[in-house]
């Protein structure tokens, strides 16, 4: 397995308040990621750098053998980077068809595949259909709850066809059977090649996704390894249940 | 319907407004006429990018002085005593509105980087220097204005002002083709996804910078293009009343007033305030105007914030609303809700 993305050294500050400090990260095609730490320990910041909606001041990022640092956050995208955003940010004037067919419209047909009308259609469906949303397709995103608002910010992230995707917190406030769901989607997606970073405070979910960990305390990387390591690791238990 | 009928069926009804126009017999119609179409040309530009995209630009005044000053600095270049108005007004027009674009392109590279309240005041800043550069400028007559005395009147129109009337009905066509045809292509879903969430669009894969720098474009070439004959409607331009604040602000309420997020706004709104002004101004005083603009834009931030046509649409879906509903719970009380879980269901 060759490596996707490759992080080194990455420092991001806020004024005086560094977020991220010499994060080294690198992650094979293919692989199931989780990545978790406490709140405020920069995971959102660490996926904001890698997706281009924040700039990184030190270290670089490489995707798909390439460097990515200086590229806007849409030509990463069209590399084949996507995210779902934490806070969900859906596209208020647009059905949710309309909101899953922005990425195919622009990053799918960015890429050269060109398909008929009745082809997107067909596409924006069945991803909709996947989250479980087809019923309200032709509703507006201010009609959803906000737990469908991150169905549905999962579904348009997937729409970009993605050869990474990272999903920030998708799962938060869904029932036990609909984290089933998610799960179950990502699984699928990552059988079909999909490289998956995983972000989630929910740690059933995360152990049962992972098949590598990432801790994130304070801005540092504490530790990096199998999921069962990792949650026996004394400096993990000490971030998470104090001393 | 296609672009090209939607051009035919607007070329149809401008020649309509023409020849009912002609049959009052009186070129004062025209003159008011060409100032309200005048109106539909900005207000629709406007709205390609304040309305499409979200960005509010103060600046239309600017713009629209650009295509009139570039006719001025062509008229002084080219034409002679000799050989008076040598340069057909379309061709000012591609003038006026190339420089209007090139203009456009370059404030909208210096200032879209900046959002909401600090890219209005950046284009405010920018018809101030333009006014500034203007006023100062001898060879377009500086502060003391500029004469073109335009011809009484030109085969086979008769009037010089019919000639004008139809050329800025023309442009006004022209307009609403084109905001028609942005709002329903690629270009005008991903405008939107800029005025609805920035990050989330460039997280899509839209190249936001670059669909703003062509809406700004646009937009400009378009103000650019219905100044470029003012010249000639007015006889005397002014740097002051031709930069003047009166532009932007019915430029941003005219479409405010008729809704932004259809072409359809614009035109109703720029109808109904450019003919209201133009009878208050014969009929009450010329002063009165821009009270009127503030009083409506006032109302209507407040009773009717997504202007009429979001009157219109609220009150008609309500009714389609509700017959769909209606049939919809008829057809799906048999089939089971796929998403029945409790969360789901709960508001959050």
């Amino acid at each position: 397995m060759s490596e996707l993305l490759e992080v080194d050294n990455l420092g991001k500050r806020f004024g005086g308040f560094v977020a991220l400090e010499n994060i080294s990260l690198s992650v094979a095609a293919g692989e199931r990621l989780g990545l978790i730490g406490p709140n405020g320990s920069g995971k959102s910041t660490l996926v904001n750098c890698i997706c281009g909606t924040l700039r990184n001041e030190q270290g670089s990022v490489r995707f798909d053998g390439r460097q990515i640092d200086r590229l806007p956050a849409h030509r990463r995208t069209h590399l084949g980077l996507a995210r779902s955003f934490q806070l969900p940010r859906p596209f208020v004037s647009m059905s949710l068809i309309e909101n899953v067919r922005i990425p195919l419209l622009y990053t799918v047909e960015a890429r050269g595949t060109r398909h008929a009308a009745e082809q997107i259609e067909e596409r924006c469906h069945g991803l909709l259909r996947e989250v479980g949303l087809e019923a309200k397709a032709r509703r507006r995103p201010s009609d959803l709850t906000q737990v469908e608002m991150r169905k549905l910010e999962l579904a348009r992230a997937v729409a970009a066809e993605p050869k990474l995707l990272i999903a920030d917190e998708a799962m938060a406030g869904l029932t036990h059977s609909e984290i089933e769901d998610i799960l179950a989607l990502l699984v699928r997606l990552n059988e079909q090649g999909v490289t998956v970073i995983l972000i989630e405070h929910i740690m059933s979910a995360v152990m049962s996704f992972s098949r590598r960990l990432v801790v994130l305390v304070s801005g540092r990387k504490i530790a990096d390894g199998q999921p069962e390591d990792v949650m026996r690791d004394p400096e993990v238990e000490r971030a998470y249940l104090g001393q | 319907m296609r672009t090209i009928p939607f051009f035919l069926i607007c070329l149809v009804i401008g020649g309509i407004a023409f020849a009912a126009a002609l049959t009052l017999g009186n070129d004062y119609y025209f003159f008011a006429g060409y100032v309200v179409l005048q109106y539909v040309v900005l207000s629709t530009a406007w709205n390609i990018l304040g309305g499409y995209c979200g960005y509010v630009n103060f600046g239309t005044g600017a713009f629209f002085a650009l295509g009139a000053y570039s006719t001025v600095t062509i008229y002084t270049l080219i034409d002679t005593n000799a050989f008076p108005h040598v340069v057909p007004i379309p061709v000012l027009m591609l003038v006026g509105g190339a420089v209007s674009a090139v203009v456009g392109l370059g404030m909208g590279y210096l200032t879209l980087r900046l959002r909401g309240a600090f890219f209005a005041i950046a284009t405010l800043a920018m018809a101030v220097v333009l006014e500034t550069l203007v006023v100062n400028w001898d060879f377009v007559g500086g502060s003391r204005g500029a004469f073109i005395i335009r011809p009484e009147t030109i085969a086979p129109f008769g009037s010089y002002i019919r000639y004008l009337f139809l050329i800025m009905l023309l442009l006004a066509v022209a307009s609403l083709t084109i905001a028609r045809l942005i709002e329903r292509s690629r270009l005008g879903y991903g405008l939107a996804t800029i005025r609805d969430d920035e990050f989330a669009a460039e997280a899509a894969g839209v190249p936001t910078l670059r669909l703003k720098l062509i809406a700004t474009t646009i937009s400009g070439a378009l103000m650019g293009m219905a100044g470029a004959p003012f010249p000639y409607y007015i006889g005397y331009l002014q740097p002051q009343p031709t930069f003047a604040l009166d532009y932007a602000v019915n430029a941003i309420a005219m479409p405010l007033i008729g809704g932004t997020s259809t072409w359809v706004g614009p035109l109703i709104g720029a109808l109904l305030l450019g003919s209201l002004q133009q009878i208050i101004i014969v009929t009450i005083s010329s002063a009165v105007n821009l009270l009127l603009v503030g009083a409506l834009l006032v109302a209507f931030v407040i009773l009717a914030p997504n202007g009429i046509v979001g009157l219109a649409h609220k009150y008609l879906q309500h009714k389609d609303d509700d017959f769909v509903g209606r049939r919809r719970t008829g057809l799906e009380a048999p089939a089971p809700q796929v998403e029945s879980s409790p969360t789901s269901e709960a508001p959050s």
